[in-house]
């Protein structure tokens, strides 16, 4: 191995690329961005105002803050309607005035005066809610009108009342201990923006009201379509915001035990910054209660920071614009290009040196040479197939296959000409086995391992293994299940081969060429399932052996067989039957000889062998060719392969001109023919295997006569 | 089935209702009301409303095109203030001119390129600028909030002129309304701006430079703010940045949408905002004879702009084909 090449494996196969785009589908990376703007905004301000993180002003800002963060949880719920609500701090300064007009000048309990506020709130919050919601008038300008009257109106109040609300001599002790007091070292304030994050949080992501809400905000006509009552959902929120910011009015009222013109100003930019600098989403469906809170705590510490700093009038409001502009570009910008970064780096290729191959040239005299005796295949379904990925023939000799379109499909013998669908799963139904009971137990590409019965009832067996530790994307969930078979124990062995890509993106796979496939092993006892063995290159195909004590799986990228064996002294290990083969193997099934067929779906190519090399550039290429000239094995040309139990390579052949069978993914022997699929064909081959036993059924070898 | 003597009410538009309103409050004002028909007073009313008009024109320009301007005041204040203030502190006239004209082009600029070119909602883009502008050239480059205009300054002198007894910003309101009405009516850019506010997507397919066009339309728009904040100044003798706190904002959206020019785009022209502008400005002048005070009287424009965007919720219904997801 030349240096070069040795410095590229080492680069490319011990530095983990592959993380940063995992990292990069992670929902929470959102949070990142002000996640830091807060711990920047933090420990700016409080390294440069002496005694900033002292109790007594924390005390005084916490208030602040709770009183604030209310303010922004109902925003952040409009917002994650769809919509958004200006009129918060018209909302809010009229509640802290009906509190302070009930307190101090009709001299009622300080109960009736949070009711009073309460009422307030809702009240305008339903005005918005009737507008925006029923009569769907524009949110922004909506609420930035209502937000002017409920101003104009406030102003009105204040000025009106205010030598009223001085002359008052009402006391309470609540309202002094609202206001003034704390309870187990925090305010009542932040003790209630606590509890009402808390249940807001709780009711968006785990009630259906929320989850309404967050349907809304994603897509409108979607929520409409699914029989959400659209409308209604929007009216709520902001009747919700209304509530909330009626309570923040409660509390300042409380606080300041009074009301003046200054209450509420500029809350609304605030409120909007906040939940904009948080990260909650424009227009809609993205973002959380803990997002907006962020975001508050940000824009609050600015604000107060620059003040305690000594700048003078506006600053606030140049910085409020400053963070509002950043934050909305950044999120309409993050939103639209995040997945084209996400596909920009997802690709993480590694060096690989494929071992020196035997030709399959016809006339090379290997025991590979392939010749072309598949072209004579009769065709079954030509035409009324799309994707027959694997075969079987069932004990009445009628032949199943999936499809594309998530079906089983059936050919009646004898002569399949007639067909029906047998049972609808969703997915792409790849490999297939009978088990013991006359079950169809197929591996669903991106669904899971199903069993179909005889009557077509069709179960889930299995979707999720454990996770292991280490995993960033779930390693749980079955993304790639592609071939199972049955021991003789009833215990069902299947192939995940791929942890990064879903089952139709197996070509990037191919150019990536991680070991990221699976043994898994589910028991019908209990219902579990297992992983066996981890870390190989594409995990295609399983077969058990005709004695049931080992099984045989092909590793397709690496062009290997292995044995996994189930019994004797070797249990639990698996080793490498056949190496360095020159074409892709993918399923593999019983001989009636005591051999086992094995099919290619593809050939190597000294190309594609050497791109696995120059991990560099296979990294070049995905990012910036478009994908149809991108280099990809080559699956033009396959075949079926026999070998036998001690990996010595009995017969191959192939359809040369690549009009009947150029890809081939299974084949299936039966009564002395050769039923032959392939995942992106459009029919199913026969074929008349000459001198083969014309009784032999896989049925029978597996579970014994017809009973 | 259309009975004869009766209107046809479905021919009738916003525009011509609110225009009907309008005559009849005048006939209304002028029967009700001493001194409203007396010519100054009519001289006054077209005198209060012609800033807001000039601001109202460059408004409905970025409306049309489905925008908006939530900018325009904070320009048209901060501007000038800063200009008063360079003149203030002995800037030569031309070179603090330039300073103004370059911060004013930059906000424009701004203004667009976010909206045109990184697909930020208008709204939010032109209220933050908004922001911005208020709270920078308060804060960095004004030392008050109000700033007086230079003994003998030639914007000092605009205020005084009159020309048949009528002032002067009556004349250039009356001229830039006629110049957008060409610009809107006759050119190739101003057809332009219809066709892109009514189908964005449909213009930018048939060739029509989009995105270059909002940015002109935003630097436009900061462009007349000035014009209009320079009138403003010439006639108070200075410029009060208060009021870019003040209601005037939701005056001018008010005078384009109550005249008739949808908020969802590619309707409306100069005509909606003269009619608006009268409606307006008959109502204020009225309310300040029949002595309201000031803070009912936003009370009442504010019921009157909800009212009008109900109004235009319901004649121009939001188009659920062709508006965007989190178009708010």
């Amino acid at each position: 191995m030349s240096f070069r090449e040795r410095l590229q494996s080492w680069r490319y196969n011990l530095v983990p690329d592959h993380l940063v785009g995992e990292i990069l589908t992670k929902r929470w990376t959102d949070n990142a961005i002000p996640f830091l703007a807060l711990v920047v905004t933090l420990a700016t301000f409080g390294s440069v105002i002496p005694g900033f993180f002292k109790l007594t002003s924390l005390q005084e800002s916490t208030r602040q803050l709770g009183e604030f963060s209310m303010v922004v949880t109902g925003m952040t719920v409009v917002m994650l309607g769809g919509g958004i609500d200006l009129s918060v701090g018209s909302i809010f300064a009229l509640s802290c005035f009906s509190a302070v007009y009930a307190f101090f000048i009709l001299e009622q309990s300080i109960w009736l005066a949070l009711a009073a506020s309460l009422a307030t709130g809702l009240v305008f919050g339903a005005i918005n809610g009737y507008l925006v919601g029923y009569l769907r008038l524009r949110a922004f300008l909506t609420t930035l009108v209502t937000f002017i009257f409920g101003r104009a109106l406030f102003d009105i109040l204040v000025t009106t009342y205010a030598a009223d609300v001085q002359l008052s001599t009402a006391t309470s002790d609540v309202l002094d201990f609202i206001g003034d007091s704390t309870f187990w070292g925090l305010s009542v304030s932040v003790w209630l923006a606590i509890i009402l994050a808390i249940v807001t949080h709780i009711a968006l992501t785990r009630s259906r009201p929320g989850w309404h809400v967050l349907a809304v905000g994603g897509s409108r006509r979607s929520a409409h379509n699914a029989g959400i009552r659209v409308r209604r959902t929007v009216f709520m929120t902001y009747v919700f915001s209304g509530f909330c910011a009626s309570i923040g009015g409660f509390l300042i009222a409380c606080r300041l035990s009074g009301a003046g013109p200054g209450t509420g100003l500029n809350l609304e930019i605030m409120a909007l910054t906040a939940a904009v600098v948080g990260g909650v989403s424009l227009g809609g469906g993205r973002g959380s209660v803990i997002k907006g809170l962020m975001g508050a705590i940000i824009v609050l510490t600015m604000t107060n920071g620059l003040i305690r700093l000594g700048y003078g009038t506006g600053t606030n409001q140049m910085v409020l614009g400053i963070m509002l502009a950043v934050a909305v570009t950044i999120d309409i910008r993050w939103l639209k290009n995040r997945h084209k970064v996400l596909n920009e780096v997802y690709v993480a290729p590694v060096y690989l040196r494929m071992g020196e191959t035997q030709s399959a040239a016809p006339g090379s005299g290997t025991p590979y040479e392939l010749d072309n005796r598949l072209s004579a295949a009769d065709h079954i379904g030509l035409g009324e197939l799309e994707g027959p990925e694997d075969v079987i023939l069932d004990r009445d000799d009628n032949l199943y296959c999936g499809t594309r379109h998530g079906e089983i499909v059936r050919f009646f013998a004898p002569d399949y000409v007639r067909s029906e669908v047998f049972a609808h799963i969703g997915g792409f139904p790849l490999g297939l086995a009978f088990d013991k009971a006359g079950n169809l137990i197929s591996c669903v590409g991106a669904m899971g391992l199903y069993s179909v019965s005889p009557e077509r009832e069709v179960k889930r067996l299995s979707a999720e293994t454990s996770r292991s530790w280490t995993s960033i994307v779930d390693d749980a969930r079955l993304r790639d299940p592609n071939d199972c078979d049955i021991a003789p124990d009833g215990r069902i062995y299947f192939t995940d081969s791929t942890k990064r890509y879903d089952a139709h993106d197996w070509a990037l796979d191919s150019i990536e060429n991680r070991a990221t496939g699976r043994l898994l092993v589910y028991d019908p006892k209990d219902g579990s399932t297992k992983t066996l063995l981890d870390g190989y290159r594409y995990t295609n195909g399983v077969c058990m052996a005709h004695d049931g004590k080992s099984l045989f799986f092909a590793e397709s990228w690496a062009c290997r067989v292995h044995r996994y064996w189930l019994e004797g002294p070797k249990a639990g290990t698996a080793e490498c039957l056949i190496r360095d083969m020159p074409g892709y193997p993918d399923n593999i099934n019983r001989a009636s000889d005591g051999n086992y067929w094995m099919a290619w779906l593809g050939m190597r190519t000294p190309s594609f062998d050497l791109s696995l090399r120059h991990p560099d550039m296979r990294k070049r290429m995905t990012r910036r060719l478009p994908q149809d000239e991108w280099l990809f094995p080559n699956i033009n040309t396959g075949g079926v392969v026999k070998f036998n139990e001690k990996g010595g390579i009995v017969e191959a052949m192939g359809d040369l001109t690549g009009g009947a069978h150029p890809m081939v993914t299974s084949m299936r022997e039966h009564k002395g023919y050769l039923f032959v699929g392939g995942i992106l064909n459009n029919r199913i081959g026969r074929y008349k295997i000459s001198g083969a036993d014309p009784n032999w059924t896989s049925a029978a070898s597996y579970w014994g006569p017809k009973p | 089935m259309n009975t004869i003597g009766w209107p046809n009410f479905r021919s009738l538009n916003q525009e011509g209702i609110v225009f009907a309103i309008a005559v009849v409050l005048f006939v209304a004002a002028a029967i009700g009301l001493p001194g409203f028909i007396d010519p100054n007073n009519l001289v006054a009313i077209v005198r209060s409303v012609s800033v807001l008009g000039i601001l109202a024109l460059g408004m409905a320009v970025v409306i049309i095109g489905r925008g908006i301007d939530l900018s325009a005041v904070a320009i048209m204040a901060m501007s000038v203030a800063w200009y008063l203030q360079l003149l203030n502190t002995g800037t030569s006239d031309g070179l603090a001119f330039a300073y103004v004209l370059a911060g004013v082009l930059a906000i424009g600029l701004l203004n667009g390129f976010l909206v045109a070119y990184a697909d930020v909602p208008a709204i939010f883009v032109t209220l933050a600028t908004g922001s911005f502008v208020f709270g920078y050239v308060r804060s960095q480059l004004i030392t008050q909030d109000a700033v007086p205009v230079p003994q003998g300054h030639w914007v000092e002198l605009l205020g005084g002129l009159r020309f048949l007894d009528i002032p002067i910003e009556v004349f250039v309101f009356a001229g830039l309304a006629f110049l957008f009405f060409l610009f809107l009516r006759y050119t190739k850019w101003g057809r332009y701006i219809y066709f892109a506010g009514d189908n964005p997507v449909a213009a930018r397919n048939i060739g029509i430079p989009v995105r270059p066009m909002l940015v002109l339309r935003y630097v436009l728009s900061a462009f007349v703010a000035v014009i209009a904040g320079l009138l403003t100044a010439a006639s108070l003798h200075s410029i009060n940045t208060r009021v870019v706190n003040s209601t005037l904002l939701y005056d001018i959206v008010l005078v384009a949408v109550i005249g008739g020019i949808g908020l969802s785009g590619g309707r409306g022209g100069v005509r909606n905002v003269l009619v608006g502008a009268a409606l307006i400005g008959i109502l204020l002048n009225a309310m300040t004879i029949i002595d309201i005070p000031l803070l009912y009287q936003n009370l009442i424009k504010a019921a009157i702009l909800l009212g009008a965007i109900i109004v235009d919720g319901i004649l121009n219904p939001r188009d659920e084909q062709t508006a965007q997801q989190g178009d708010i």
